[in-house]
């Protein structure tokens, strides 16, 4: 039930966010935040006076609640939480917030549209991770796109329809071949079970397929739509210009939430429910997604585009995420974890440099700053953490994603890990171009100073900034939390067919 | 003809009766309005006498028709779109100069065509009910005979409906040349007993042309654009959804009833028909700067969806229902749209004529949205379990390839749609629209309508599971 509320709170306080800005313009931001402050505070709670018991008791699924929605087609409405839902909530509740706040000011026309669609995309990524019915979880699936597209086509920047096209379009696609992917399987798994048909996860990960070339179509249709999302390189086409053209809080939670879904999907759906035909890609996954470590790095030292330049980082740091998946390693899926939290936290954070940047100097092209430091130390150092944590510093979160990461690929195939780990160092010269571009350098003719931080801009980074350390440190209760999902649910693929 | 006989016919006599009703009151009292609300009432009786005769229900009336089950749907859903067809008109003939009365005439006759095509049995009640609707349609499309394309659209439509008439009649003269009978069920048997020659494929072959070119199906689908985009709105919501469910309706128990899903040759035909409408429906809206050509052109594809549903056989009906009912309430917001923003001299087609619609008037955008999006399959709004019901069927069938064309045509579908969103959202031009404040109660009824259909909209979206239980329920009255 806890699980509906949350999701009802952000649909209900999108709706109301609207109906109150027709009035009262100002008040739809505040609304928007209790209303995600709100979203965050009941797994939190739920977790906190429930979870220990219920783990100790040795089981995965801490909430499940089904009622049925659709009984004629087995389709019911059925939320469920694990750890690894668990984690990706947390985390889409806190860059959520953080998305409220650096639109604050940022969005002056429409606001209460603004923040219907902010909170109805939440509530659609929210809805992604504990949706355990496939039926629903493509219906959550298409809920985050909609409103997304909105943001994105209406708040965007110049180039923004077109980058809002191309952004619905290549999801959709995906999207669509996931349905035919999901009906196959329905249909599978109900003539095996003598006319149980139905869409619930649960049943359908007993489906057996008779033959290798059946799943592995099936397969490839649930991977395509993840891979997009992820993305991973051929298909990464959408990803530069929608994060580039989106708003502030747009690409926030673009790189640091949808994404994620992309990534959860595949550890979701794909490897439970195709144990060995995803084993069976699992050197081609893996080879992509070393491509994407570097053709990503590459990419992005190339960009003049701040934001550009940071989305590329994100098709790099997603490649490890491919890696790590498909390296069918415990460790390896600890780090996938780990890479989905930081990569979150520190992509954010630099898009939400980005776009502080882009409201004091209105312009997105790195030619055109340099010597920022001087105006703004605080910003300039605050950037550097996150610099630091996206090249992969120790101490910093992303280090111990990747580390684990390369850890268990290395295990599996040790070229790809070492090309991979050479992408670590690519990762420096766009990281530190940042830094040097920005911060440092020539300082450029500019009319007036820019104002370094606001109270509300500290707040933002400093939740993010304890976040990424915080991880870094001590990423132990991540591990633990995650641990059960992760290992009970793949217990085939860690000792399955690879070797 | 006994009683109940008599009695399952309740409805078919209130709609005829409607007719003749609106003749006499234009001789009697000449008024727009009264006209107008007589109609909606007359709609509503006919309603209410189907839900009355439900019980007695299913009643064949041997030889020409048969009342059942899904007899009713159709008809159910053809005076639900008429009833929102009436609204609209009301709206848009106050607005111009041309004398309206003869229109609901015309208007209550065609829908009266189109029933009797979904309880037709024969050749003969399907001919009468297809000339019922065709005949009243030519009138209609050309109703505001001054403006520039209607009497284009009329003269084609004509033209291109006598033909498919004479092509209709060969292919029925075929069949009966074979088979001996002109009852669906008798020929169905004939063919079962005998089996199929070259001049019955051939006589089917020319009915399939017939109702190809009704439902705009590729390569029949030429005068749908120039007609949508020559009649005046109302009317052309009225081809695309009343129309069409009428056509449809005759065509499946045509096909139910001679076993068409058993004969190879007519299902791969008609497989190609369905591609071919997905890819050529969605490739030739893409382009479009007007708004009437591209929903045109979106329904063709639409019926190139429909077509999978129709191939499914038995199990695609219930499918084919849903997505007739979600498709047909989505197109009447739209075209509901059009109808309110029409001006006196022009409908209002234009694309650019929409930019910015958002901020002048969000109420009127987010019902467009709504439409466009359910047009367009995504998930909150009818069109999703649609689409989703018409794919499952389809998976269920095995018919991989129509499920990947229907998948991947509807992703070029959907960027026409998002481009008019997006137009909807674009920066408003600067010179303002000038307000109409003519009827502030009609405006007030059309706009309450067009909310009600939105909500009705998101609501089957989400609740789709009522109106699947009460298809099937009515399905199984045969």
């Amino acid at each position: 039930m806890i699980l509906v509320l949350m999701i009802g709170v952000l649909l209900v306080g999108g709706l109301s966010c609207w109906l109150v800005a027709q009035r009262y313009p100002l008040m739809g931001r505040w609304i928007a935040l209790i209303a995600v402050i709100i979203a965050f505070l009941l797994p939190v709670g739920w977790y906190i006076q429930h979870a220990p018991g219920i783990t100790a008791v040795g089981k995965n699924w801490l909430i499940d609640y089904q009622v049925n929605w659709i009984p004629a087609f087995g389709i019911s409405f059925h939320l469920a939480m694990d750890g690894l839902s668990f984690i990706l909530i947390l985390l889409t509740f806190l860059l959520g917030a953080l998305s409220v706040l650096c639109s604050w000011n940022e969005i002056r026309e429409k606001t209460g549209f603004y923040f219907f669609n902010l909170l109805w995309t939440l509530a659609g990524i929210a809805g992604v991770f504990v949706a355990m019915d496939l039926f629903l979880f493509y219906f959550f699936w298409e809920v985050m796109l909609v409103p997304m597209y909105f943001l994105i086509a209406i708040w965007g920047d110049f180039n923004r329809r077109y980058a809002a096209y191309k952004f619905f379009i290549f999801t959709q696609t995906g999207g669509l071949l996931m349905l035919l992917a999901i009906l196959a399987l329905y249909f599978i798994h109900g003539q095996q079970s003598g006319g149980q048909y139905t869409f619930d996860y649960f049943a359908l990960l007993n489906t057996t397929f008779s033959n290798d070339v059946t799943a592995r179509w099936i397969m490839l249709g649930f991977l395509i739509a993840f891979v997009i999302k992820l993305p991973m390189v051929p298909l990464h086409n959408w990803l530069p210009d929608a994060h580039s053209e989106a708003p502030t809080a747009g690409s926030l939670i673009l790189a640091g939430l949808l994404l994620k879904t992309g990534a959860y999907g595949i550890i979701r759906f794909v490897l439970p429910l195709f144990p060995e035909a995803s084993a069976s890609i699992a050197w081609w996954a893996m080879l992509l997604g070393v491509v994407g470590i570097v053709y990503g790095a590459l990419l992005a030292f190339a960009q003049t585009d701040l934001k550009r330049l940071i989305a590329y980082t994100s098709v790099s740091h997603m490649g490890f995420v491919l890696l790590g998946v498909f390296a069918f390693r415990e460790i390896a899926l600890q780090g996938v974890v780990m890479q989905l939290l930081t990569h979150g936290v520190s992509t954010g954070a630099l898009f939400v440099l980005a776009g502080m940047l882009k409201e004091r100097l209105h312009t997105r092209d790195i030619n055109h700053m340099g010597g920022l430091w001087t105006a703004m130390p605080h910003m300039g150092a605050l950037a550097m953490v996150f610099v630091m944590a996206s090249l992969g510093l120790p101490f910093l979160g992303n280090f111990i994603a990747e580390f684990l990461i390369l850890l268990g690929a290395f295990d599996v195939s040790p070229v790809l890990a070492i090309i991979a780990s050479a992408g670590l160092v690519l990762s420096a010269l766009y990281s530190l171009r940042i830094m040097q571009k920005v911060f440092q350098g020539q300082l450029q003719p500019i009319s007036e100073q820019p104002r370094d931080l606001s109270v509300r801009e500290w707040i933002i980074m400093a939740c993010l900034t304890a976040a990424i350390i915080f991880l870094g440190l001590y990423p132990q209760p991540v591990f633990d939390v995650v641990k059960g999902a992760l290992i009970t649910s793949y217990q085939l693929p860690v000792a399955g067919g690879f070797n | 003809m006994d009683n109940l006989q008599l009695l399952a016919l309740l409805p078919f006599m209130v709609l005829a009766t409607a007719a003749v009703v609106v003749i006499l009151l234009i001789a009697f009292k000449l008024s727009h309005t009264v006209i107008q609300v007589t109609g909606f009432f007359m709609m509503c009786g006919v309603v209410l006498a189907m839900w009355y005769v439900r019980d007695t229900l299913p009643r064949e009336i041997p030889p020409l028709l048969v009342v059942d089950g899904l007899a009713a749907l159709f008809t159910g859903l053809i005076i639900f779109s008429v009833l929102v067809v009436g609204l609209l008109s009301y709206i848009y003939f106050e607005e111009r100069e041309e004398n309206p009365k003869e229109y609901y005439i015309l208007l209550f006759l065609a829908t009266l065509g189109a029933a009797v095509l979904t309880i037709s049995r024969h050749f003969i009640s399907f001919f009468i009910g297809l000339e019922l609707l065709s005949v009243s349609l030519y009138a209609l499309i050309a109703y505001l005979r001054n403006r520039n394309n209607a009497i284009e659209a009329g003269v084609k439509y004509l033209v291109l409906a006598a033909l498919t008439s004479a092509f209709l009649l060969f292919g029925m003269a075929l069949i009966y040349m074979e088979t001996g009978s002109m009852e669906f069920t008798a020929i169905g048997n004939a063919i079962a007993k005998q089996g199929t020659s070259v001049l019955f494929l051939m006589g089917i072959g020319l009915i399939v042309v017939a109702i190809g070119f009704k439902l705009a199906l590729v390569p029949f689908h030429l005068w749908a654009a120039d007609v949508y985009q020559g009649a005046p709105a109302p009317v052309t919501a009225f081809i695309a959804t009343v129309s069409k469910i009428g056509v449809f309706a005759v065509f499946v128990r045509f096909a139910q009833a001679i076993h068409l899903h058993e004969n190879a040759l007519a299902i791969s035909i008609l497989t190609v028909i369905a591609i071919a409408c997905m890819i050529a429906g969605n490739v030739l809206a893409l382009m479009q700067q007007n708004i009437k050509r591209l929903l045109a052109y979106s329904s063709v594809a639409h019926f190139g969806y429909l077509l999978v549903a129709f191939l499914s056989g038995d199990a695609g009906v219930g499918a084919g229902v849903f997505y007739l009912l979600a498709y047909s309430i989505t197109l009447l917001s739209a075209f509901g749209i059009i109808t309110l923003l029409s001006t006196r001299r022009k409908d209002a087609d234009e694309l650019n004529g929409y930019r910015g619609l958002f901020w002048r008037n969000p109420l009127m955008a987010a019902v467009f949205t709504v439409a466009l999006l359910s047009l367009a399959g995504i998930p909150l709004t009818a069109g999703f379990p649609a689409k989703f019901f018409i794919l499952t069927v389809g998976v269920q069938q095995h018919m991989w390839l129509l499920a990947v064309v229907l998948v991947l045509s509807s992703v070029i579908g959907l960027y026409y749609y998002l481009r008019i969103i997006s137009t909807l959202f674009a920066a408003p031009p600067l010179s303002p629209v000038k307000e109409k404040s003519l009827h502030p109660f009609f405006y007030a009824a059309t706009y309450a309508s067009l909310v009600v259909l939105m909500f009705l909209l998101a609501w089957i979206g989400i609740f789709p599971g009522f109106i699947v239980d009460n298809v099937q329920e009515f399905l199984v009255i045969r």
